[in-house]
């Protein structure tokens, strides 16, 4: 197959094809690829005979098999999830999380835009495998198109029988409800995806004990899974675990979507062979990025959304493998990659992912409502000039309130540190407060010369503490 | 004198339990028990773990994160929410580490970021968890120099509560109460992260009857109670441990004052009683002990007015009355407002003199055979089964019952059915809920009853009848009916009566229940007929409280001689001859029993207003006056006295000195004498059938003489369902003409679907017109005619 | 104005339909309100509020936690500006600053003639496309500061009343389950079974 040479689909927006394995974004190429005619005419909800063709158990069984690690951010196998459930307590949901929001995430919003039968027929086959007995598509409130995409081909689906009261004329039946938001990333989090979708304010649950798959929508076992997890489903049931293994490594199978933005060359969306490709063949590759822009140093990337630790060129050879990217000292997150070339202003890139978290904060608990704010507050007079290097001290200890102990950060061989490798501990109920100290932590250990040109040098506490 | 037996509480050693498990906070073993929360096992130990979202009655939250600990890990320590984390065996906690201390500095010193610093003039100072937290696990100075979140300072979310948003650190404590507890979710976390603040909807007051427990969990000075504004700083405040004797929950209470003024009433846990909750009406009308219209000495008539009189002239006077009086023509009304000592030291006049006129109720609850049935308490009927209610709406009535009954169905441990005139409080929470027009609730039950769901669902468990007088224009024969249905179709029910005065049930228990079934009606009755020559009204006053208006004007006016003993001249202590001041609560020691037969301690905290005297010390020397000498001058001669003749009372003086809970004094097997209910006569269908049922809020003494709710009562008025409301063509507001045979009144007219079509919903003794001029004691029922003017 | 038209409590009781609790719906009506009244309104909130079973205040608490909605009337069109990591990257600032001299007006002003709102918004999950922003939820890619004076050209004259409804209404296309093909929702407590097709059999 070939590469769309004239840049991206005037269709699909960021999107470059090319001559890898499709398993998400195969019907990318036809303008009409959402509509329910073009997708029976490409092997649309083949999958979904395949896997009523079998028992429920089996279908659950090959799915574990294919290791379907979820694409939302922490990477859990989707099989495994499924079986989380507790045993005989009915009913059992399925909520689907497309209210994609994080920084530098592009791929679930294609994905609905562009075949939302794809991420329908998926949703049937999670609930006919795991006996979900009814599905919430929540999708971003921002996303019109999207909405109106899943609507129009839900519509088409439930006329055509694939939806709804005994689907293909056989037992299974299952209603999949589109749901939608209204602005605030934090309802990103599986659990306060769930409070939004009961009506709530989207403020997360503490987990334990609120995992979903235990206590999740009205209490009930309920199986939160991302668009682009389940869009990997109709060809699975298609082609079997195998086929689907035989794809990347054997801790990342299959493809998975990644959206390189910032100052590259051909900033884009890709649907990437997991496990196996690196960073430098994303940046640099003649497939993919093709490069910093007009030739520049690369200056540092964020790998996995703005939640993640930052990288540099020293982790240019990391592949896109969970634990590898662990080990370097942050994760592979939503499949996010920003690229900040030799001009870039690292304090004021730190503040804008900050400020971002900072701003999306639920507000539930202490330490991201308090801190993330706080942090953004010095972070902005540091790079107004009017911060000191006592500033700089005190945005480490704020981060010690939200993380305490060491933070993950990348190895550097300049600066010869090595890397603290990820998890991080934190004080927080979800990941937003780390978040918001994650940009300020890496821009700080790998950039402290540019904070420190920015601050004067006063260890004082500033005078208006004093009159305070 | 009903028998009463001792059935005190055995403190329970409890067998090998095995739910039994053991942890160890900072190197001490702790026992404690599958699924409880190591915050709460660490209480128990002694080792105190700071907070301030959690609290033990209401579900964790985990949102401040002050309560970090350390427990060991598969993976080394890991940091837990302690308010969250469930004890498991074995399970080693570290609240003292390095990195734990840290973590408590660093959320404290966020927390203080943007809270101002109030404190000098904040009324929580030197009471407040997060000052004193701040010292005890704070680093010290902030280095917070950024400009704080500002507010407008504070606002009134309701006629009681002041919330101040800059102090608020969003623990989620008021908001969880609001929902979870009170379920009256009227505030709730506005806006989103470090803009987040607590508000109501606009113009939608916090008007919940319980929103002084919101100002009284609020861990800082966020919320403030209007009647303790400005008043006082802890440092300055005594206290004493009592219960609240305001209806008879009993909650348990702490009575605050200074400089010899009582200032306020909060809340404490009695684990079988009020969870630390009390009901507004309880908390703030405190301000009533202080009201300058308090009576300070006793008054004597002369001609048409009253004029001071020393105690000796009025003892004097009123002995006399009694010595000349023909035998057999005393009566003794009330009782029911003052302690059990108080109530055993008139029962115990009253023997001397062979007074067979006494009761101390006001036609207003249900006639003791109630107390004939198997007994419940509160617990019991919470633990689980099935719970009949044939009751008022508990919400109005006794407000802290209806927190528990909520908390238990809400929890699923209980199923409540509910048959009454107009939907209540519970209504939501009830499994089934029936309306049934009054007079028709017996039957109405025993059909409910007769469903196959419903008979299993009370084979299945426990069943606790709840048995109140909703209506009071309604024979009490009714609910004694309904409840004998249900006896009859679960032989094994409990009941719960639900009468409604302080110290109602210890008032009949010691000695003022009737006798040859001549109640206060009867006694009104015979008064009215010239048959009693001295009416003493031991703080009680019938022309307010018994609801055939007509027989209590009656009843006072026939009586020779009249003596009211009480703590303000009330609209019947006005006819009085004489007037005795009466010491207040709050200002004398005693005991008192609660609705389940609770005997707690109530105490003395100021100097009685004026010369005014504890009822049973005007007993006494009354006593001594008409030449019986009872030999008491002490409160502990009276409690031993009423230890040796009441047998139930044998353990209460050191049981109560000792314990929070008190102790259930079981009110034995009164006879019952079978009652008939008349059957209630067909409603013409153009007709309403009147359903005169409490509010929280009425005319009360205590709440009219408290400022801070004194205006919170509804007004008279009637409320109709909406098509009734079409049918008599009047507009919501509009005056309706009310009247039947007795009498004609005019009120205003309100709808509501909660009123079943045909009923007519009118709150007792509500400032404005007097429906009791329509009611007539005896009636089964009253239907009343509504015109539109 | 300001309740829910009969037209609308129609379509909230479809929506509620579709949930085991109504309290599910509560922000799908809060967009059907402000769909109808271009804001959210109190009296909206608390119809919303007596049909999905929720005092006012919770719903004001819901709805105030979400950016979407607006208490106050905005513009026809509402031009949220995307200013995250990766539109800041290529130039969001400028075309912030741009926006404001063309519209003459601040973040979060709207024009007098009450035509356009202007917002600073957060990642817009385009972020290969950037700087970008929406006009009331639709896209604009790689906008130059030509771009924007072309789309607000093209506002003004009126050019785009097919393309984008005012603001309000977000997605043009709703959802409809036919009744005949429906499964329906039950409370979660009404249900003791476990699905029919979990019966260790192939469905087909
Ligand atoms: C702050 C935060 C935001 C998140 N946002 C998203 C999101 O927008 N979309 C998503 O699918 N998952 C998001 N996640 C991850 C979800 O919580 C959850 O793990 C995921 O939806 C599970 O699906 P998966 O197993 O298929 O990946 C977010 C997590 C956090 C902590
Ligand atoms: S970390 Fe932030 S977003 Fe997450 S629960 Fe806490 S306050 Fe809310
Ligand atoms: S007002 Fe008080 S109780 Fe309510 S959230 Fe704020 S601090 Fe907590
Ligand atoms: S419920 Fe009764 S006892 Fe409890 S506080 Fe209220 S009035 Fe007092
Ligand atoms: S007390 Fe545990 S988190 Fe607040
Ligand atoms: S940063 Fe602007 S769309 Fe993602």
């Amino acid at each position: 197959m070939t590469s769309n040479p004239g840049g991206t689909w005037p269709h699909a927006p960021g999107y470059y094809t090319g001559d890898r394995p499709k398993i998400v974004t195969s019907r990318f190429e036809y303008e009409d690829s959402y509509t329910l005619q073009r997708y029976e005419a490409t092997d649309g909800y083949k999958g979904l005979r395949a896997a009523l063709s079998k028992p429920a158990a089996d279908v659950h069984e090959e799915v574990k098999n294919a290791t379907v690690l979820g694409r939302g951010g922490a990477g859990f196998p989707a099989g495994n999830k499924w079986g989380l459930t507790p045993q005989g307590v009915w009913p059992r949901y399925l909520v689907v999380n497309g209210d994609e929001s994080e920084p530098g995430t592009y791929k679930d919003r294609l994905l609905m835009e562009r075949d939302p039968h794809q991420l329908i027929e998926g949703c049937l086959i999670a609930c006919y495998a795991a006996g979900l007995s009814r599905c919430f598509l929540y999708i971003r409130g921002e996303m019109a198109l999207a909405q109106e995409r899943v609507a129009a081909a839900l519509n088409e689906a439930y006329a055509a029988g694939y939806v709804g009261k005994n689907i293909l004329g056989s037992k299974f039946s299952v209603d999949i409800v589109l749901h939608w938001g209204a602005g605030a990333y934090v309802v990103g989090e599986e659990t306060a995806l769930i409070e939004s979708l009961e009506g709530n304010r989207g403020m997360p649950r503490l987990k334990p004990p609120y995992f979903p798959a235990a206590i999740g929508l009205y209490g009930q076992p309920t199986i939160v899974n991302n668009v682009e997890t389940l869009a990997n489903l109709p060809w699975l049931a298609r082609n079997g675990a195998a086929a689907y293994t035989a794809i990347g490594t054997a801790t990342s199978p299959g493809t998975r979507m990644v959206a390189v933005s910032g100052h590259v060359k051909r900033p884009g969306v890709y649907e990437i062979i997991n496990g196996l490709t690196t960073f430098r063949d994303l940046l640099y590759g003649e497939e993919f990025c093709q490069g910093i822009r007009n030739d520049n140093e690369l200056k540092a990337f964020v790998p996995g959304g703005g939640s993640a630790p930052w990288f540099t060129e020293d982790q240019l050879d990391v592949a896109f493998e969970g634990p590898q990217a662990g080990a370097a000292g942050s994760m592979l997150g939503s499949g996010a990659v920003m690229v900040m070339d030799s001009t870039t202003d690292i304090p004021r890139a730190a503040l804008t992912l900050t400020r971002f978290y900072a701003h999306e904060s639920c507000g539930k608990c202490t330490p991201c409502r308090e801190g993330g704010t706080w942090l953004e507050r010095i972070l902005s007079r540091v790079v107004d000039g009017k911060g000191t290097d006592a500033d700089l001290d005190q945005l480490l200890e704020v981060g010690q309130s939200i993380c305490p102990g060491e933070f993950p950060h990348a190895s550097n061989a300049k600066l010869g540190i090595s890397a603290v490798p990820f998890p991080y501990r934190m004080n927080t109920i979800c990941f937003v407060g780390p978040s918001a100290y994650a940009p300020v932590h890496s821009a700080l250990t790998l950039f402290r010369s540019e904070f420190e040109a920015r601050v004067t040098k006063r260890n004082l506490i500033p005078v208006t503490a004093v009159s305070q | 004198m009903t028998t009463i037996d001792n059935s005190a509480e055995v403190e329970n050693t409890p067998p090998v339990d095995p739910n039994a498990v053991t942890i160890t906070i900072n190197g001490r073993a702790v026992a404690a028990r599958k699924g409880e929360l190591i915050i709460a096992a660490a209480d128990r130990a002694n080792e105190y773990i700071p907070r301030f979202c959690y609290h033990p009655r209401m579900s964790p939250v985990g949102m401040c994160r002050q309560c970090l600990v350390e427990i060991e890990g598969p993976r080394g320590p890991m940091m837990v929410v302690s308010c969250m984390t469930p004890v498991a065996d074995g399970q080693v906690v570290r609240t003292d580490t390095p990195q734990v201390k840290r973590a408590h500095e660093g959320i404290l010193e966020l927390l203080l970021a943007n809270h101002p610093l109030d404190c000098p003039v904040c009324d929580k100072g030197g009471e407040c968890p997060l000052q004193d937290q701040a010292f005890s696990h704070g680093a010290g100075e902030s280095r917070f120099v950024e400009e704080k979140r500002h507010y407008e300072k504070p606002i009134a979310i309701s006629d009681l509560v002041f919330l101040d948003r800059e102090r608020c650190i969003l623990c989620d404590r008021c908001t969880r109460f609001a929902d979870e507890v009170a379920g009256d979710p009227l505030i709730s976390f506005t806006q989103r992260g470090n803009n987040t603040q607590v508000m109501t909807f606009p113009n939608e007051p916090f008007a919940s009857y319980f929103s002084g427990n919101t100002v009284q969990i609020c861990p800082v000075g966020a919320l403030t109670a209007q009647p303790y504004r400005f008043k006082a700083r802890p440092w300055d405040l005594e206290q004493r441990e009592s219960t609240c004797t305001t209806c008879s929950v009993g909650c348990r209470t702490v009575v605050q004052s200074s400089r010899d003024e009582i200032l306020r009433y909060q809340g404490v846990d009695s684990d079988p009683v009020n969870w630390g909750w009390l009901c507004d009406r309880g908390r703030f009308n405190f301000q009533s002990v202080n009201s300058e219209d308090r009576l300070v000495s006793p008054q004597v008539k002369s001609g048409d007015s009253f004029t001071s009189a020393s105690w000796s002239d009025a003892l004097e006077t009123v002995a006399r009355t009694m010595r000349l009086a023909t035998p057999g023509s005393i009566a003794i009304l009330g009782g029911a407002r003052g302690t059990n000592e108080d109530a055993f030291m008139w029962a115990t006049l009253a023997d001397a003199l062979g007074v067979t006129m006494r009761d101390a109720q006001m036609d207003d609850g249900l006639p003791t055979s109630i107390f004939s049935y198997t007994q419940a308490t509160i617990d019991s009927a919470c633990a689980g089964g099935t719970v009949i209610l044939l009751a008022p709406d508990l919400k109005e009535e006794l407000p802290v019952l209806h927190l528990r009954l909520r908390d238990a169905a809400d929890k699923k441990r209980i199923r409540i059915i509910e048959v009454s005139s107009h939907e209540s409080g519970l209504t939501k929470q009830a499994w089934r809920s029936v309306r049934a027009e009054s007079g028709t609730i017996a039957t109405a039950l025993g059909a409910l009853l007769a469903d196959s769901e419903v008979a299993a669902q009370l084979a299945s468990g426990p069943v606790t009848i709840v048995a109140g007088r909703a209506n009071l224009a309604e024979s009490s024969a009714h609910t004694m009916a309904a409840v004998d249905v249900a006896v009859g179709v679960a032989s094994h029910a409990a009941v719960l009566p639900v009468l409604r005065r302080g110290n109602v049930r210890g008032a009949l228990s010691v000695g003022l229940a009737p006798q040859n079934g001549k109640d206060a009606a009867a006694i009104l009755e015979a008064s009215a007929n010239g048959h009693v020559e001295c009416l003493i009204l031991l703080g009680a006053d019938p022309m307010s409280d018994v609801a055939d208006a007509d027989l209590a004007r009656r009843g006072i006016a026939g009586a020779k001689f009249v003596v009211a003993i009480d703590t303000f001249l009330t609209q019947s202590a006005a006819h009085a001859d004489v007037v005795l001041p009466a010491a207040a609560y709050g200002e004398k020691d005693g005991t008192t029993m609660n609705l389940e037969g609770r005997v707690t301690n109530v105490v003395q905290k100021i100097t009685p207003r004026g010369t005014s005297r504890a009822d049973w010390m005007i007993a006494a020397e009354l006593a001594d006056l008409v030449g019986h000498d009872t030999g008491v001058t002490t409160l502990a001669d009276v409690q031993k006295l009423l230890s040796s003749r009441v047998p139930g009372f044998g353990v209460t003086t050191t049981a109560v000195a000792i314990k929070r809970d008190g102790v259930v004094v079981s009110a034995g097997t009164p006879v019952r004498t079978p009652l008939s209910a008349t059957p209630a006569p067909t409603r013409n269908s153009y007709e309403f059938r009147l359903d005169l049922s409490r509010k929280l809020y009425d005319r009360a003494v205590g709440t009219i003489t408290s400022p801070a709710i004194a205006e919170l009562s509804v007004g008279a008025s009637v409320c109709i369902h909406p098509l009734d409301l079409e049918r008599v063509g009047a507009a919501v507001g509009a005056t309706v003409r009310v009247s039947n045979n007795h009498s004609s009144i005019v009120l205003p007219v309100a709808a509501s679907a909660a009123v079943p079509r045909g009923t007519a919903v009118v709150p007792f003794n509500q400032p404005g017109a007097d429906i009791r001029e329509l009611i007539r004691h005896g009636e089964s029922v009253v239907d009343v005619r509504i015109e539109s003017m | 104005m300001a309740r829910l038209t009969e037209e609308n409590v129609r379509l909230a009781r479809e929506i509620i339909s579709r949930y085991p609790k109504p309290r599910s719906a509560t922000i799908p009506l809060l967009h059907l309100a402000q769909e109808q009244d271009g804001f959210v309104t109190n009296e909206a909130m608390e119809h919303i509020g007596e049909l999905v079973g929720a005092t006012s205040a919770e719903v004001y608490g819901t709805a105030s936690f979400y950016e979407m909605f607006k208490f106050e009337p905005v513009g026809k069109y509402l031009i949220n500006i995307c200013g995250t990591m990766s539109c800041a990257l290529m130039g969001a600032e400028e075309l912030m600053h741009h926006a404001e001299a063309r519209l003459g007006i601040h973040m979060g002003g709207t024009t007098p003639d009450g035509l356009i709102t202007l917002e600073r918004a957060e990642c817009q999950a385009a972020c290969t496309e950037a700087p970008c922003l929406q006009v009331n939820y639709r896209y604009r890619f790689r906008v130059t500061a030509e771009n924007f004076d072309t789309l607000v050209d093209q506002l003004q004259s009126g050019a785009l009343e097919g393309e984008i409804p005012a603001h309000g209404t977000v997605a043009a296309v709703r959802q409809h389950i036919p009744a005949d093909k429906a499964v329906g929702a039950i409370a979660p407590e009404d249900v003791t079974e476990g699905p029919a097709w979990l019966d260790g059999k192939a469905a087909l």
